[in-house]
């Protein structure tokens, strides 16, 4: 890629000026993560030198065994996602069991599910919807809730609008970011529709011993500041066999995932036996973030 | 017993050929509803039935008592079953029933002769750790969605094996309406501290 080429480039030529008299040479930081290459261009040399930093860098900040994995995307798997409204009681469960599971910033505060209070006379209105309810009990008469995070959408709009290519979609059709490819400059976060995208405004706080130590390099291991992030389908549970957190965490069963090209699986039953909505059709988006009821 | 708009069961009778008549009758003991105007027939000998086949690993029932099960410590030969359909008053008077309990009550579910099992409208005994097939007869979409892992709580693994919880899990069978919970905190607004 002549794009990542010329900026490791010139990074290096910025480094070696700043660092010439030094004693690391450019060679000696290019594992360091401003010069680590995308993702998707790393030799696997390279990609197995940079997990083992990282592994090593990440157990001794949170002092536990961390691994950082790297798993492809299954054959034949593609993944799609299934919310009953008829049926979430919007108790926020899943909210929590995300943040647990996907490592992230208690202070700043980084939440990747945002559940909307919806009036039940209005329907689904984004005007209307209140993020903040609170209450003794839920459901609250005359409401119901309808939980959003990413849509991992076939067309996404987050995709096309970054200027580094730090952001893409996979074969099983998670969208992922390369934290370290980055730039923070947030084109993705005001690209979206669906407000799924989050940033990192200050150093993350993680507290070392909720820190899930079972990562994945474009999932849930530790962000630095400065990056943006979303939710991805737990890529680090689904892409070995496992529910979504928010899944088995959800008291109420509303939530369900699985390969959509299994006509065997949950998602399919669903798509051909149930009353089906996405969220803003209008835009083309194409979101495999299913609500039904 | 109304049945629709301004139809009681004399009338359905009344006015169905008998066959329809008869196929309503069976309908209706499938279904387990109160047996109010149906002929009263002879139950098949229990045993008998075949039970459908799917059997769902799920984990054991949750008993409130633990100590309870089985039944038949206190349910025994020295117990004889009181068929009667009334209120409980000596035991089981913490069990206040709210679930169709107009027309219902303990024995249309828990078997008389054999307080360790369920029975479904058939006859056909049933273990409490299959009591989904009970619940099954008159919620039938529901168990339907139940058994493709689309109604209610599923763990494990999207593309293998899946933990299954009982109805009764998340449902009590004698009050069954899913209760409320307290949320979880909810998002603090941007620019406000926690
Ligand atoms: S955990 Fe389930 S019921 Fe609770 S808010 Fe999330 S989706 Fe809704
Ligand atoms: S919901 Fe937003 S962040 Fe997720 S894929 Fe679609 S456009 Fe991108």
């Amino acid at each position: 890629m002549s794009e990542s080429i010329s900026r490791r480039k010139f990074l290096c030529i910025a480094a070696g000026c700043a660092a010439a008299a030094s004693v690391a040479g450019c060679s000696d930081i290019t594992h360091t993560s401003f010069f680590r290459h995308n993702f998707r261009d790393m030799t696997p040399d390279e990609l197995k030198k940079i997990i083992a930093d990282l592994e090593r860098e990440h157990s001794a900040t949170f002092g536990k065994q961390v691994l950082v994995g790297v798993d492809p995307p299954m054959d034949g798997v593609s993944f799609a996602y299934a919310l009953d409204i008829s049926r979430c009681i919007g108790c926020r469960r899943c909210v929590y069991g995300c943040v647990g599971e996907n490592n992230q910033s208690r202070d700043p505060q980084i939440q990747w599910i945002r559940v909307l209070e919806m009036n039940k006379e209005k329907g689904i209105d984004f005007q209307e919807a209140n993020p903040y309810y609170d209450a003794e009990e839920v459901p609250r008469p005359g409401h119901f809730y309808l939980p959003m995070a990413c849509q991992q959408c076939e067309n996404p709009a987050c995709v096309k609008s970054c200027p580094v290519g730090a952001t893409w979609r996979e074969k099983d059709g998670i969208v992922v970011v390369d934290y370290d490819w980055c730039l923070g400059c947030r084109c993705c976060l005001s690209a979206c529709p669906y407000g799924a995208r989050r940033f990192n405004w200050g150093k993350p706080t993680l507290p070392a011993e909720e820190m899930n130590p079972d990562t994945h390099y474009l999932g849930n291991r530790p962000r630095p500041k400065g990056v943006v992030e979303k939710c991805t389908f737990c890529i680090q549970r689904t892409r070995r066999g496992k529910y979504p957190k928010c899944v088995e965490v959800c008291p109420t069963g509303s939530r369900k995932f699985g390969n959509i090209l299994d006509p065997e699986s949950e998602i399919r039953y669903i798509l051909e036996h149930k009353r089906v909505v996405v969220l803003k059709n209008e835009l083309n988006t194409h979101p495999r973030f299913y609500y039904f009821f | 017993m109304a049945y629709g708009p301004g139809i009681t069961w004399g009338d359905v009778g009344k006015r169905l050929p008998v066959r329809a008549a008869a196929a309503l009758a069976g309908a209706i003991l499938c279904l387990g509803l109160s047996a109010g105007g149906a002929t009263a027939q002879e139950a098949p000998p229990r045993h008998t039935v075949p039970v459908d086949s799917m059997v769902f690993e799920t984990p054991p029932p949750p008993f409130r008592d633990p100590d309870i099960f089985p039944c038949s410590q206190c349910h025994n030969a020295d117990m004889p079953p009181n068929l009667q359909r009334r209120q409980l008053v000596d035991m089981h008077d913490d069990i206040v029933l709210k679930h169709d309990e107009e027309h219902r009550w303990c024995l249309d579910c828990h078997d008389a002769q054999n307080r360790d099992r369920l029975h479904l409208a058939n006859g056909t005994l049933i273990p409490f750790e299959q009591s989904y097939k009970l619940c099954g007869q008159c919620h039938g979409d529901k168990y339907r969605d139940w058994r493709a892992g689309v109604h209610g709580r599923r763990t494990g693994e999207w593309n293998g094996k899946k933990q299954y919880l009982l109805c009764v899990h998340c449902h009590y069978s004698h009050e069954p309406k899913f209760k409320g919970l307290k949320p979880l905190a909810p998002p603090i607004p941007p620019g406000r501290k926690p």
